[in-house]
Protein backbone atom coordinates (compact mmCIF):
# COMPACT_ATOMS: atom_id res chain seq x y z
CA UNK A 1 0.00 0.00 0.00
CA UNK A 2 2.82 2.07 1.03
CA UNK A 3 4.26 2.22 -2.21
CA UNK A 4 4.47 5.62 -4.61
CA UNK A 5 2.93 4.90 -7.65
CA UNK A 6 3.32 7.01 -10.79
CA UNK A 7 -0.11 8.67 -12.15
CA UNK A 8 -0.90 5.39 -14.54
CA UNK A 9 -4.14 5.58 -16.16
CA UNK A 10 -6.16 2.38 -16.88
CA UNK A 11 -5.33 0.39 -20.01
CA UNK A 12 -8.46 1.12 -21.16
CA UNK A 13 -9.24 4.58 -20.95
CA UNK A 14 -10.69 6.56 -23.20
CA UNK A 15 -8.45 9.52 -24.28
CA UNK A 16 -9.22 12.47 -22.26
CA UNK A 17 -11.00 15.66 -23.93
CA UNK A 18 -9.44 18.54 -25.21
CA UNK A 19 -10.02 21.48 -24.66
CA UNK A 20 -13.97 22.17 -23.60
CA UNK A 21 -15.86 20.88 -22.19
CA UNK A 22 -15.10 18.11 -19.41
CA UNK A 23 -16.94 17.55 -17.65
CA UNK A 24 -20.62 18.36 -19.68
CA UNK A 25 -19.18 15.83 -22.65
CA UNK A 26 -21.55 13.68 -24.14
CA UNK A 27 -24.20 15.73 -22.04
CA UNK A 28 -27.98 14.90 -24.04
CA UNK A 29 -30.81 17.65 -23.66
CA UNK A 30 -33.55 15.58 -22.03
CA UNK A 31 -31.95 12.57 -20.39
CA UNK A 32 -29.50 11.32 -18.25
CA UNK A 33 -26.20 9.47 -18.93
CA UNK A 34 -26.42 5.82 -18.25
CA UNK A 35 -23.66 3.86 -16.73
CA UNK A 36 -23.00 2.36 -20.19
CA UNK A 37 -22.96 5.38 -22.51
CA UNK A 38 -20.97 6.99 -19.12
CA UNK A 39 -17.95 4.49 -19.51
CA UNK A 40 -18.25 4.58 -23.21
CA UNK A 41 -17.54 8.74 -22.45
CA UNK A 42 -14.93 8.61 -19.93
CA UNK A 43 -13.81 5.14 -19.44
CA UNK A 44 -14.25 3.17 -16.33
CA UNK A 45 -12.98 3.74 -13.21
CA UNK A 46 -9.59 3.90 -12.60
CA UNK A 47 -9.52 0.58 -10.19
CA UNK A 48 -7.24 -2.85 -10.28
CA UNK A 49 -9.17 -5.43 -11.75
CA UNK A 50 -9.89 -8.89 -9.86
CA UNK A 51 -12.25 -9.88 -7.33
CA UNK A 52 -11.47 -6.84 -5.03
CA UNK A 53 -10.91 -3.70 -7.20
CA UNK A 54 -9.16 -1.22 -5.95
CA UNK A 55 -7.36 2.66 -6.47
CA UNK A 56 -4.09 1.77 -8.05
CA UNK A 57 -3.10 5.20 -7.42
CA UNK A 58 -2.88 7.79 -4.52
CA UNK A 59 -6.19 10.12 -5.32
CA UNK A 60 -4.88 12.82 -2.67
CA UNK A 61 -1.56 13.59 -3.68
CA UNK A 62 -3.30 13.73 -7.43
CA UNK A 63 -5.78 16.03 -6.54
CA UNK A 64 -2.77 17.87 -4.47
CA UNK A 65 -0.87 18.11 -7.61
CA UNK A 66 -4.12 18.76 -9.60
CA UNK A 67 -4.71 21.72 -7.61
CA UNK A 68 -8.41 21.24 -7.68
CA UNK A 69 -10.26 23.52 -5.14
CA UNK A 70 -13.88 23.21 -3.92
CA UNK A 71 -16.74 24.45 -6.24
CA UNK A 72 -19.80 24.06 -3.48
CA UNK A 73 -18.74 28.51 -2.63
CA UNK A 74 -15.78 28.10 -0.47
CA UNK A 75 -13.12 27.11 -2.84
CA UNK A 76 -11.12 25.15 -0.23
CA UNK A 77 -8.50 23.25 -1.51
CA UNK A 78 -10.31 19.15 -1.84
CA UNK A 79 -6.79 17.34 -1.56
CA UNK A 80 -6.21 19.36 2.38
CA UNK A 81 -10.01 18.41 3.05
CA UNK A 82 -9.29 14.49 2.36
CA UNK A 83 -6.21 14.83 4.17
CA UNK A 84 -8.10 16.33 7.24
CA UNK A 85 -10.63 13.59 7.13
CA UNK A 86 -7.72 10.55 7.23
CA UNK A 87 -6.07 12.80 9.68
CA UNK A 88 -8.78 12.47 11.86
CA UNK A 89 -9.23 8.28 12.30
CA UNK A 90 -11.62 5.84 12.29
CA UNK A 91 -13.70 5.13 9.14
CA UNK A 92 -14.97 7.99 7.39
CA UNK A 93 -18.65 8.94 5.42
CA UNK A 94 -18.63 10.75 2.82
CA UNK A 95 -21.14 13.42 2.17
CA UNK A 96 -21.54 14.43 -1.48
CA UNK A 97 -23.34 17.27 -1.91
CA UNK A 98 -26.00 18.19 -4.75
CA UNK A 99 -28.05 20.65 -2.29
CA UNK A 100 -27.70 23.35 -4.32
CA UNK A 101 -29.08 25.85 -1.88
CA UNK A 102 -28.11 28.83 -4.35
CA UNK A 103 -31.89 29.71 -6.38
CA UNK A 104 -29.27 31.62 -9.34
CA UNK A 105 -27.67 28.03 -9.72
CA UNK A 106 -28.03 25.46 -11.34
CA UNK A 107 -24.94 23.56 -12.11
CA UNK A 108 -25.13 20.75 -9.18
CA UNK A 109 -28.20 19.59 -10.15
CA UNK A 110 -27.54 19.69 -13.81
CA UNK A 111 -24.78 17.46 -12.86
CA UNK A 112 -27.28 15.07 -10.76
CA UNK A 113 -29.93 14.72 -13.63
CA UNK A 114 -27.96 14.65 -16.85
CA UNK A 115 -24.90 13.40 -15.78
CA UNK A 116 -25.36 11.46 -12.06
CA UNK A 117 -22.11 8.86 -12.92
CA UNK A 118 -19.76 11.40 -12.80
CA UNK A 119 -20.52 12.50 -9.75
CA UNK A 120 -20.72 9.12 -8.61
CA UNK A 121 -17.96 8.17 -9.57
CA UNK A 122 -15.78 11.06 -7.71
CA UNK A 123 -17.67 10.09 -4.80
CA UNK A 124 -16.59 6.41 -5.12
CA UNK A 125 -13.26 7.52 -5.67
CA UNK A 126 -12.55 9.59 -2.47
CA UNK A 127 -15.16 7.22 -0.40
CA UNK A 128 -12.38 4.24 -1.81
CA UNK A 129 -9.61 6.36 -1.15
CA UNK A 130 -10.38 7.10 2.48
CA UNK A 131 -11.55 3.65 3.45
CA UNK A 132 -15.42 5.21 4.02
CA UNK A 133 -18.06 3.05 5.60
CA UNK A 134 -20.40 5.02 3.69
CA UNK A 135 -21.22 7.18 1.35
CA UNK A 136 -24.64 9.75 1.56
CA UNK A 137 -26.00 11.62 -1.20
CA UNK A 138 -27.49 14.89 -0.11
CA UNK A 139 -30.01 16.00 -3.05
CA UNK A 140 -32.17 19.20 -2.75
CA UNK A 141 -36.08 17.66 -2.52
CA UNK A 142 -37.64 19.46 -4.69
CA UNK A 143 -34.95 18.66 -7.54
CA UNK A 144 -37.19 15.92 -8.10
CA UNK A 145 -35.45 14.07 -11.12
CA UNK A 146 -32.14 14.92 -9.80
CA UNK A 147 -33.28 12.77 -6.84
CA UNK A 148 -34.26 9.95 -9.07
CA UNK A 149 -31.92 9.69 -11.40
CA UNK A 150 -29.52 9.59 -8.54
CA UNK A 151 -31.49 6.51 -7.36
CA UNK A 152 -31.60 4.65 -10.54
CA UNK A 153 -27.97 5.81 -10.83
CA UNK A 154 -26.61 4.61 -7.99
CA UNK A 155 -29.19 1.11 -8.60
CA UNK A 156 -27.34 0.52 -11.45
CA UNK A 157 -23.59 1.07 -9.99
CA UNK A 158 -24.48 -1.43 -7.28
CA UNK A 159 -24.48 -4.57 -9.26
CA UNK A 160 -21.29 -3.25 -11.14
CA UNK A 161 -18.69 -1.75 -8.59
CA UNK A 162 -18.06 -4.43 -6.23
CA UNK A 163 -16.70 -3.23 -3.15
CA UNK A 164 -17.67 0.27 -3.07
CA UNK A 165 -19.34 1.44 -0.44
CA UNK A 166 -23.08 1.35 0.93
CA UNK A 167 -24.71 4.23 -0.57
CA UNK A 168 -27.62 5.75 0.98
CA UNK A 169 -30.11 9.40 -0.69
CA UNK A 170 -30.69 12.09 1.75
CA UNK A 171 -33.49 14.48 0.70
CA UNK A 172 -32.18 18.09 1.62
CA UNK A 173 -35.00 20.68 2.11
CA UNK A 174 -35.25 23.53 0.02
CA UNK A 175 -33.59 25.99 1.60
CA UNK A 176 -30.79 28.43 1.71
CA UNK A 177 -28.82 27.13 4.61
CA UNK A 178 -30.03 23.31 4.28
CA UNK A 179 -27.00 22.46 2.14
CA UNK A 180 -24.10 24.51 4.44
CA UNK A 181 -22.01 21.33 5.28
CA UNK A 182 -22.90 20.74 9.04
CA UNK A 183 -26.47 21.67 8.34
CA UNK A 184 -26.06 18.51 5.91
CA UNK A 185 -24.48 16.21 8.71
CA UNK A 186 -27.26 17.23 11.02
CA UNK A 187 -29.54 16.41 8.74
CA UNK A 188 -27.50 12.71 7.86
CA UNK A 189 -28.50 12.57 12.11
CA UNK A 190 -31.47 12.76 11.96
CA UNK A 191 -31.88 16.45 13.48
CA UNK A 192 -33.48 19.77 11.31
CA UNK A 193 -30.90 20.68 8.46
CA UNK A 194 -29.36 23.58 10.52
CA UNK A 195 -26.03 25.15 10.78
CA UNK A 196 -24.24 23.63 13.67
CA UNK A 197 -21.72 25.69 15.86
CA UNK A 198 -18.40 24.76 15.18
CA UNK A 199 -15.78 23.36 15.76
CA UNK A 200 -15.66 20.17 15.85
CA UNK A 201 -16.20 20.95 12.39
CA UNK A 202 -17.99 17.62 10.03
CA UNK A 203 -14.10 16.31 9.08
CA UNK A 204 -13.53 15.60 12.86
CA UNK A 205 -16.59 14.27 14.02
CA UNK A 206 -19.85 14.04 11.70
CA UNK A 207 -22.06 11.86 10.55
CA UNK A 208 -22.59 9.55 13.17
CA UNK A 209 -19.54 11.14 14.85
CA UNK A 210 -17.28 9.86 12.38
CA UNK A 211 -14.98 12.15 10.34
CA UNK A 212 -16.87 13.27 7.45
CA UNK A 213 -15.77 14.34 3.78
CA UNK A 214 -18.40 17.13 2.70
CA UNK A 215 -18.09 17.11 -0.89
CA UNK A 216 -19.80 19.37 -3.50
CA UNK A 217 -20.93 17.94 -6.47
CA UNK A 218 -18.76 19.67 -8.93
CA UNK A 219 -15.77 18.94 -7.18
CA UNK A 220 -16.36 15.43 -6.92
CA UNK A 221 -17.39 15.26 -10.91
CA UNK A 222 -13.73 16.67 -11.25
CA UNK A 223 -12.48 14.06 -9.27
CA UNK A 224 -13.78 11.23 -11.34
CA UNK A 225 -12.01 13.01 -14.53
CA UNK A 226 -8.53 14.08 -12.34
CA UNK A 227 -8.34 10.10 -11.67
CA UNK A 228 -8.69 8.81 -15.00
CA UNK A 229 -6.40 11.53 -16.82
CA UNK A 230 -4.18 12.85 -14.08
CA UNK A 231 -3.31 15.97 -12.64
CA UNK A 232 -1.21 17.63 -15.45
CA UNK A 233 -4.06 16.74 -18.10
CA UNK A 234 -6.24 18.75 -15.26
CA UNK A 235 -4.08 21.66 -15.51
CA UNK A 236 -3.90 21.91 -19.03
CA UNK A 237 -6.90 24.69 -18.73
CA UNK A 238 -7.15 28.05 -16.76
CA UNK A 239 -3.95 29.09 -15.21
CA UNK A 240 -1.72 27.63 -12.46
CA UNK A 241 -2.98 29.24 -9.36
CA UNK A 242 -6.67 28.43 -10.81
CA UNK A 243 -6.60 25.55 -12.47
CA UNK A 244 -9.16 23.61 -14.69
CA UNK A 245 -12.72 23.95 -15.85
CA UNK A 246 -15.45 25.43 -14.08
CA UNK A 247 -19.11 25.15 -14.06
CA UNK A 248 -21.04 28.45 -14.38
CA UNK A 249 -24.61 29.15 -14.48
CA UNK A 250 -25.62 32.02 -16.73
CA UNK A 251 -28.74 34.00 -15.72
CA UNK A 252 -30.42 37.17 -17.03
CA UNK A 253 -30.78 39.07 -20.22
CA UNK A 254 -29.08 36.28 -22.42
CA UNK A 255 -30.33 34.59 -25.03
CA UNK A 256 -29.66 31.07 -23.91
CA UNK A 257 -29.63 31.30 -20.22
CA UNK A 258 -28.21 28.14 -18.59
CA UNK A 259 -25.37 25.78 -17.27
CA UNK A 260 -21.66 26.17 -19.03
CA UNK A 261 -18.45 25.00 -18.80
CA UNK A 262 -15.72 27.76 -18.87
CA UNK A 263 -11.94 27.35 -18.62
CA UNK A 264 -11.34 29.01 -15.04
CA UNK A 265 -10.06 32.61 -16.36
CA UNK A 266 -12.03 32.61 -19.37
CA UNK A 267 -13.49 36.22 -20.04
CA UNK A 268 -17.33 37.11 -18.93
CA UNK A 269 -17.61 38.30 -22.91
CA UNK A 270 -16.92 35.08 -24.17
CA UNK A 271 -19.11 33.18 -21.63
CA UNK A 272 -22.08 35.66 -22.67
CA UNK A 273 -21.27 35.15 -26.40
CA UNK A 274 -21.55 31.50 -26.16
CA UNK A 275 -25.31 32.04 -24.54
CA UNK A 276 -25.72 33.83 -27.70
CA UNK A 277 -25.37 37.53 -26.61
CA UNK A 278 -26.61 40.14 -24.25
CA UNK A 279 -30.67 41.00 -25.39
CA UNK A 280 -30.77 44.21 -23.21
CA UNK A 281 -27.83 45.88 -21.64
CA UNK A 282 -26.44 45.16 -18.32
CA UNK A 283 -26.58 47.03 -15.37
CA UNK A 284 -24.53 44.84 -13.20
CA UNK A 285 -23.69 40.83 -12.27
CA UNK A 286 -24.37 39.24 -9.22
CA UNK A 287 -21.53 37.08 -8.84
CA UNK A 288 -20.57 33.81 -7.33
CA UNK A 289 -23.87 33.22 -5.30
CA UNK A 290 -26.27 35.30 -3.70
CA UNK A 291 -24.16 35.84 -0.85
CA UNK A 292 -21.65 37.04 -3.68
CA UNK A 293 -20.65 40.39 -5.14
CA UNK A 294 -22.25 42.96 -7.27
CA UNK A 295 -19.74 44.05 -10.49
CA UNK A 296 -21.56 47.36 -12.24
CA UNK A 297 -22.37 46.74 -16.23
CA UNK A 298 -19.47 49.24 -17.03
CA UNK A 299 -16.86 46.52 -15.71
CA UNK A 300 -18.21 43.08 -17.72
CA UNK A 301 -16.73 43.85 -21.40
CA UNK A 302 -13.12 43.18 -19.26
CA UNK A 303 -14.16 41.05 -16.79
CA UNK A 304 -12.47 37.71 -16.52
CA UNK A 305 -14.01 35.15 -14.31
CA UNK A 306 -11.03 34.28 -12.15
CA UNK A 307 -10.48 35.13 -8.81
CA UNK A 308 -7.37 36.98 -9.27
CA UNK A 309 -9.38 39.44 -11.14
CA UNK A 310 -12.53 39.09 -9.25
CA UNK A 311 -10.77 40.21 -5.98
CA UNK A 312 -10.33 43.76 -6.41
CA UNK A 313 -14.19 43.95 -6.27
CA UNK A 314 -14.55 41.36 -3.17
CA UNK A 315 -15.86 38.66 -5.88
CA UNK A 316 -15.10 35.31 -6.34
CA UNK A 317 -16.66 32.54 -8.74
CA UNK A 318 -17.57 30.70 -5.91
CA UNK A 319 -20.23 28.59 -6.64
CA UNK A 320 -20.36 29.41 -10.13
CA UNK A 321 -23.38 32.02 -10.32
CA UNK A 322 -23.54 34.89 -13.04
CA UNK A 323 -26.70 36.48 -12.35
CA UNK A 324 -26.79 39.85 -14.79
CA UNK A 325 -29.11 42.33 -14.04
CA UNK A 326 -30.22 44.32 -17.05
CA UNK A 327 -30.74 47.42 -17.22
CA UNK A 328 -34.27 47.36 -17.48
CA UNK A 329 -34.65 46.61 -13.83
CA UNK A 330 -34.30 48.88 -10.72
CA UNK A 331 -30.70 47.49 -8.67
CA UNK A 332 -32.48 49.37 -6.03
CA UNK A 333 -35.21 47.65 -6.26
CA UNK A 334 -33.72 44.33 -6.94
CA UNK A 335 -31.16 44.54 -3.68
CA UNK A 336 -34.29 45.21 -1.17
CA UNK A 337 -36.38 42.39 -2.49
CA UNK A 338 -33.25 40.43 -2.92
CA UNK A 339 -31.75 41.15 0.29
CA UNK A 340 -35.15 40.78 2.29
CA UNK A 341 -35.27 37.14 0.33
CA UNK A 342 -32.11 36.23 2.15
CA UNK A 343 -32.84 37.58 5.84
CA UNK A 344 -35.79 34.99 5.32
CA UNK A 345 -33.60 32.62 4.57
CA UNK A 346 -31.38 32.69 8.01
CA UNK A 347 -32.40 29.71 9.88
CA UNK A 348 -33.60 32.26 12.67
CA UNK A 349 -31.06 30.49 14.92
CA UNK A 350 -28.70 33.43 15.59
CA UNK A 351 -29.47 36.90 16.92
CA UNK A 352 -26.73 39.13 15.37
CA UNK A 353 -27.85 37.12 11.59
CA UNK A 354 -32.22 37.72 12.65
CA UNK A 355 -31.93 41.22 13.56
CA UNK A 356 -28.78 42.29 11.63
CA UNK A 357 -30.43 40.70 8.39
CA UNK A 358 -33.84 41.92 8.76
CA UNK A 359 -32.08 45.43 9.57
CA UNK A 360 -29.89 45.13 6.01
CA UNK A 361 -33.17 44.55 4.38
CA UNK A 362 -35.22 47.60 5.86
CA UNK A 363 -32.41 49.56 5.18
CA UNK A 364 -32.30 48.75 1.17
CA UNK A 365 -36.19 49.36 1.77
CA UNK A 366 -35.83 52.15 3.29
CA UNK A 367 -33.52 53.81 0.67
CA UNK A 368 -35.74 52.75 -2.49
CA UNK A 369 -38.78 53.99 -0.85
CA UNK A 370 -36.83 57.24 -0.26
CA UNK A 371 -37.26 57.83 3.35
CA UNK A 372 -33.84 56.36 4.95
CA UNK A 373 -33.13 57.24 8.49
CA UNK A 374 -30.03 59.63 8.47
CA UNK A 375 -27.07 58.32 6.03
CA UNK A 376 -28.19 55.28 4.73
CA UNK A 377 -25.14 54.07 2.74
CA UNK A 378 -23.38 54.49 6.43
CA UNK A 379 -26.31 52.62 8.08
CA UNK A 380 -25.53 50.10 5.89
CA UNK A 381 -21.97 49.78 6.23
CA UNK A 382 -22.36 49.67 10.24
CA UNK A 383 -24.80 46.75 9.69
CA UNK A 384 -22.56 44.57 7.90
CA UNK A 385 -19.62 45.22 10.04
CA UNK A 386 -22.36 44.10 13.05
CA UNK A 387 -22.93 40.91 11.46
CA UNK A 388 -20.04 39.76 9.62
CA UNK A 389 -18.39 36.18 11.70
CA UNK A 390 -21.39 36.47 14.16
CA UNK A 391 -23.47 33.86 12.83
CA UNK A 392 -22.98 30.05 13.33
CA UNK A 393 -22.82 30.24 9.95
CA UNK A 394 -21.51 32.20 7.24
CA UNK A 395 -24.55 32.89 5.57
CA UNK A 396 -24.73 36.63 7.55
CA UNK A 397 -21.05 37.39 6.15
CA UNK A 398 -22.50 36.63 2.70
CA UNK A 399 -25.51 38.95 2.81
CA UNK A 400 -22.97 41.71 4.11
CA UNK A 401 -20.51 40.94 1.69
CA UNK A 402 -23.47 41.29 -1.29
CA UNK A 403 -24.86 44.60 0.43
CA UNK A 404 -21.22 45.90 0.85
CA UNK A 405 -20.57 45.23 -2.86
CA UNK A 406 -24.12 46.98 -3.74
CA UNK A 407 -23.18 49.99 -2.40
CA UNK A 408 -19.72 50.28 -4.26
CA UNK A 409 -21.29 49.37 -7.76
CA UNK A 410 -24.51 51.28 -7.56
CA UNK A 411 -23.66 54.05 -5.99
CA UNK A 412 -25.80 56.89 -8.19
CA UNK A 413 -29.14 54.35 -7.99
CA UNK A 414 -28.74 54.43 -4.52
CA UNK A 415 -28.06 57.92 -3.88
CA UNK A 416 -31.18 59.34 -5.84
CA UNK A 417 -33.38 56.91 -4.63
CA UNK A 418 -32.63 58.02 -1.50
CA UNK A 419 -33.19 61.49 -2.37
CA UNK A 420 -36.13 61.15 -4.76
CA UNK A 421 -37.79 57.77 -3.96
CA UNK A 422 -39.27 55.04 -6.20
CA UNK A 423 -38.05 55.36 -10.16
CA UNK A 424 -39.95 54.54 -13.26
CA UNK A 425 -38.43 51.08 -13.22
CA UNK A 426 -39.25 50.58 -9.75
CA UNK A 427 -42.43 49.29 -10.97
CA UNK A 428 -41.31 46.49 -13.54
CA UNK A 429 -41.31 42.98 -12.79
CA UNK A 430 -38.13 41.11 -10.84
CA UNK A 431 -35.50 39.71 -12.45
CA UNK A 432 -33.68 38.09 -9.95
CA UNK A 433 -34.68 34.77 -9.63
CA UNK A 434 -35.77 33.76 -5.93
CA UNK A 435 -38.63 31.27 -6.19
CA UNK A 436 -36.20 28.00 -7.30
CA UNK A 437 -37.80 26.43 -10.61
CA UNK B 1 -1.42 28.94 28.89
CA UNK B 2 -3.58 32.09 27.02
CA UNK B 3 -7.45 31.94 26.99
CA UNK B 4 -9.89 33.50 24.86
CA UNK B 5 -13.59 33.85 25.09
CA UNK B 6 -16.60 32.91 22.09
CA UNK B 7 -19.96 33.15 21.86
CA UNK B 8 -21.90 30.18 20.59
CA UNK B 9 -24.54 32.48 19.08
CA UNK B 10 -26.95 29.42 18.36
CA UNK B 11 -27.22 29.40 22.13
CA UNK B 12 -27.05 32.76 23.17
CA UNK B 13 -30.24 34.82 23.63
CA UNK B 14 -28.86 37.85 24.53
CA UNK B 15 -29.24 37.78 28.40
CA UNK B 16 -26.45 40.54 28.47
CA UNK B 17 -24.79 38.76 31.87
CA UNK B 18 -21.59 38.75 30.19
CA UNK B 19 -20.89 42.72 29.18
CA UNK B 20 -22.09 43.80 32.65
CA UNK B 21 -19.81 41.16 34.20
CA UNK B 22 -16.64 42.00 31.68
CA UNK B 23 -16.95 45.09 29.96
CA UNK B 24 -13.68 45.20 29.58
CA UNK B 25 -14.13 43.15 27.09
CA UNK B 26 -17.20 42.55 26.05
CA UNK B 27 -19.82 45.23 24.60
CA UNK B 28 -23.64 44.43 23.19
CA UNK B 29 -24.45 45.20 19.71
CA UNK B 30 -28.07 47.35 19.08
CA UNK B 31 -29.83 43.95 19.91
CA UNK B 32 -28.45 43.31 22.87
CA UNK B 33 -26.24 40.14 21.55
CA UNK B 34 -22.20 40.28 22.71
CA UNK B 35 -19.40 41.30 20.52
CA UNK B 36 -16.29 40.45 21.98
CA UNK B 37 -12.76 42.21 21.01
CA UNK B 38 -10.82 38.69 20.45
CA UNK B 39 -8.23 39.70 22.70
CA UNK B 40 -6.36 37.26 25.05
CA UNK B 41 -7.48 36.93 28.72
CA UNK B 42 -4.78 36.86 31.76
CA UNK B 43 -4.51 38.08 34.89
CA UNK B 44 -6.95 39.42 36.90
CA UNK B 45 -9.48 39.94 33.74
CA UNK B 46 -9.16 36.44 33.45
CA UNK B 47 -11.07 35.54 36.57
CA UNK B 48 -13.57 37.82 35.64
CA UNK B 49 -14.22 36.02 32.19
CA UNK B 50 -14.49 33.03 33.79
CA UNK B 51 -17.19 34.35 36.79
CA UNK B 52 -18.70 35.58 33.07
CA UNK B 53 -18.56 33.05 31.26
CA UNK B 54 -20.31 30.92 34.37
CA UNK B 55 -22.53 33.53 34.77
CA UNK B 56 -24.47 33.00 31.40
CA UNK B 57 -27.91 31.55 31.43
CA UNK B 58 -27.38 29.57 28.39
CA UNK B 59 -23.87 28.49 28.55
CA UNK B 60 -23.40 30.43 25.63
CA UNK B 61 -20.03 32.12 26.80
CA UNK B 62 -17.01 29.65 26.55
CA UNK B 63 -13.63 30.48 27.75
CA UNK B 64 -11.57 28.24 26.17
CA UNK B 65 -7.62 27.76 26.26
CA UNK B 66 -5.80 28.59 23.06
CA UNK B 67 -4.88 25.78 21.30
CA UNK B 68 -2.97 25.29 17.84
CA UNK B 69 -5.47 25.67 14.64
CA UNK B 70 -6.57 22.17 13.83
CA UNK B 71 -5.22 22.28 10.33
Amino acid sequence: MSTQLAYAPAPSAVAPPAGLPRLLTGIAAHAAMSLEHHEAVHGPLPLTGGRRPALAFDLVEELDRAGLRGRGGAGFPTAAKLRAVAAAGGRPVVLANVGEGEPASRKDRTLARMLPHLVLDGAELAARALGARELIVAVCETARTGADTLALAISERERRHRGAPRTRLLGVPDRFVASQESALVSLANGAPALPAFTPPRPFERGVGGHPTLVANAETLAHVALIARHGASWFRELGSPAEPGSALVTLSGPVARPGVYEIARGGSLSGLMQAAGGLTLPAAGVLLGGYGGAWIAGAHLESLRLSDERLAPFGASLGAGVVAVLSAHACPVRELARLTRWLAGQSAGQCGPCVHGLDALAGGFEAIAAGAPRGNGEQRMRQLAALVRARGACAHPDGVARMALSALAAFPTELAEHARHGPCERCARSPELPLARA
Amino acid sequence: MSHRLRVNPIACEAHGMCAELLPERIALDEWGYPVLDGQQLDGELLEHARRAARACPTFALLLERERPPAR
